[in-house]
């Protein structure tokens, strides 16, 4: 069995030493798997995805990267901190803080530079990057001028140039448009068919069958709650509504007030006509 | 369950009369600010669209530009004939025209600062009581000379020949440099400069934190942009310059803590691309034959005001 990308062993993550983020999460994630987490707002999905990226340690149990434990020496060591960021790339949750260069084709060259790569290569990293993701007329633009669905695009790609085996995408589908989020869906299926590991944190449950293969969610106690794989985890109305994914919700049809289950992934599946069994 | 009262439409302030009858809304100076620091910010944006024209300056190297700037200011600051400086000026015209600059706007752009910097300083030098000499337009007559150690203050108070041509020489000075600077920063995009100053051996690590304060006080700069319209949205009436006060207060710190809330997840972005610390940067700089062509004329120039500013 091939080494997993990450290990994660109890790890608990409390800010300030007492508000709890991340619980005794455990999990395996092997090369080349598609993951998703989910969880409502505050569940400390972002906060798992920044313990993944070796940008927090957790406050008590073990991460192993590539069968190593990320701990602040190790991190600290060139040679390892090269290792890892060469084979994680992390697409944070707001762009503005991603991208930080003056310029778009900066941003792109950005990583591949950190890395030491030959001149040459930087160079074709970058242009076929901006060609893969469409955005090569953007190159000379700042990144403040840009709208936010081109904000992610150039996001994603100034990670990509570096080519990591595994990508954490923290709500990424996050203030896209239905078009662009359908681009990243496409862009994250041909990723995964080049053989990359992708684990995205999301609370969007419409994309969670197209993104992942594995299914974490994640409560409001900051716990994972249940694992599955997506039609499962999907299809469990009770463990939605309790994590808060989902919500009961009342509306009318004509005289009659329905109370039911109403997430961004269910339909109407409820028959329209006669009382409702959960009618008061 | 909704309130009652948001279910009613009773509001408690009435139409106004047709007329505006009320004390006239003034821009406060807060606004004003804010107005000013987004102006700045559009014009930053406006002004790239100088830097990427198809002119002369736009396409020689930044390198070779900044270093042909110090070459002419250089010049500048040395000669001391008026017509030579009025020759270099009127070259920085011919530069911004080459490099499709509009000339109002350039002229504008420059004159807009030459009062601040040159005229405070040269206005007192043009009267005799700091340079004397022959006084062309007398002012005052005092009984008599007054003398205290170095200080001397003479019979006739005027505007002295010598003072009016110092003052001349300097105004001259400052347009012509302030011209040159504000031509290479027109026709250069910000990042390409900040590079371009590797040549001075300004150290990477400052060119990269140069790059990243201009990108982030624009970030900033919408912030409080849009704190200050969430406010104005919801105010109905002036609340007092004390409570405004307040409010800016809380405001900065807010911003302030947000700004160091963002630095570290910045940090963290730019650790997770593998920065360690040490800034590294590419350019894709090239020197092609216009920019020998570029230096070769400037040492010529450079050459000859100094010849002519000998001999003038």
């Amino acid at each position: 069995m091939p080494t997993p990308v990450f290990e994660l062993k109890d790890v608990s993550y409390y800010y300030l030493d007492k508000i709890a983020a991340v619980r005794d999460v455990n999990l395996e994630v092997a090369p080349g798997e598609r993951i998703a987490i989910l969880g409502a707002n505050g569940s400390g999905k972002s906060t798992l995805m920044h313990i993944l990226d070796g940008l927090l340690l957790p406050t008590s149990g073990k991460v192993l990267a590539f069968g190593h434990e990320l701990t602040e020496q190790r991190l600290e060591d060139s040679e390892f901190n090269r290792f890892f960021r060469e084979r994680v790339g992390f697409l944070f949750q707001n762009p503005d803080v991603q991208l930080f260069c003056p310029i778009v084709w900066e941003e792109v060259a950005f990583g591949p530079l950190q890395l030491d790569l030959p001149r040459e290569e930087i160079l074709r990293r970058v242009e076929d990057v901006l060609d893969m993701l469409g955005i090569r007329e953007l190159r000379d633009r700042a990144p403040y001028a840009l709208s936010g669905g081109e904000k992610k695009k150039v996001a994603l790609g100034s990670i990509l140039p570096i080519n990591p085996q595994v990508l954490i995408l923290d709500e990424p589908t996050n203030g896209l448009d239905p078009r662009t989020q359908q681009w990243l869906i496409e862009l994250l299926e041909e990723l995964h068919l080049a053989g990359k590991t992708l684990i995205t944190a999301t609370h969007d449950l419409s994309i969670v069958e197209e993104i992942a293969d594995r299914v974490l969610v994640m409560n409001e106690r900051h716990n994972v709650v249940a694992e599955g794989v997506p039609s499962d985890v999907l299809n469990n109305f009770d463990l939605l509504l309790e994590v808060n994914l989902i919500h009961e919700h009342a509306h009318r049809h004509g005289d009659i007030v329905h109370h039911h289950g109403h997430g961004h992934f269910f339909t109407h599946d409820h028959p329209h006509e006669g009382k409702q069994n959960d009618e008061p | 369950m909704t309130p009652k009262w948001m279910i009613s439409n009773d509001q408690a302030v009435a139409l106004p009369s047709a007329t505006p009858g009320g004390k006239r809304g003034r821009r406060s100076f807060l606004e004003k600010t804010l107005w000013q620091l987004a102006s700045v910010m559009q014009e930053s944006v406006f002004s790239e669209a100088y830097a990427s024209a198809p002119g002369l300056l736009q396409t020689l190297d930044p390198r070779v530009k900044f270093a042909t700037l110090i070459l002419f200011l250089t010049v500048t600051s040395l000669v001391r004939s008026i017509p030579v400086l009025v020759s270099i000026y009127l070259f920085t015209l011919l530069l911004a025209q080459l490099s499709r600059i509009g000339l109002p706007f350039f002229i504008k752009r420059v004159w807009l600062f030459i009062p601040l910097f040159a005229g405070i300083i040269a206005l007192p030098a043009i009267f005799n009581v700091i340079t004397p000499g022959e006084v062309w337009v007398p002012l005052i007559h005092l009984p008599r000379a007054y003398s205290w150690g170095p200080y001397h203050i003479p019979e006739a108070i005027g505007i002295s020949r010598p003072g009016v041509m110092g003052a001349l020489v300097f105004v001259c000075r400052v347009a012509a440099s302030v011209s040159l600077v504000v031509l290479v920063t027109l026709t250069t995009r910000w990042d390409r400069l900040m590079k371009a100053l590797r040549v001075v051996r300004i150290p990477q690590v400052f060119v990269l934190t140069l790059g990243m304060t201009y990108r982030y006080i624009l970030l900033l700069v919408k912030l409080v942009q849009e704190m200050y319209w969430a406010k104005k949205s919801r105010t109905l009436r002036f609340s007092g310059v004390k409570a405004e006060q307040g409010w800016i207060a809380s405001r900065m710190g807010a911003l302030f803590r947000r700004s160091l809330q963002m630095s570290q997840e910045v940090h963290g972005a730019m650790r997770s691309r593998g920065f360690d610390g040490e800034a590294k940067i590419l350019d894709t700089f090239q020197i092609r034959l216009r920019d020998y062509a570029w230096i070769f004329t400037s040492v010529l120039l450079f050459g000859l005001l100094f010849w002519l500013d000998r001999y003038l």
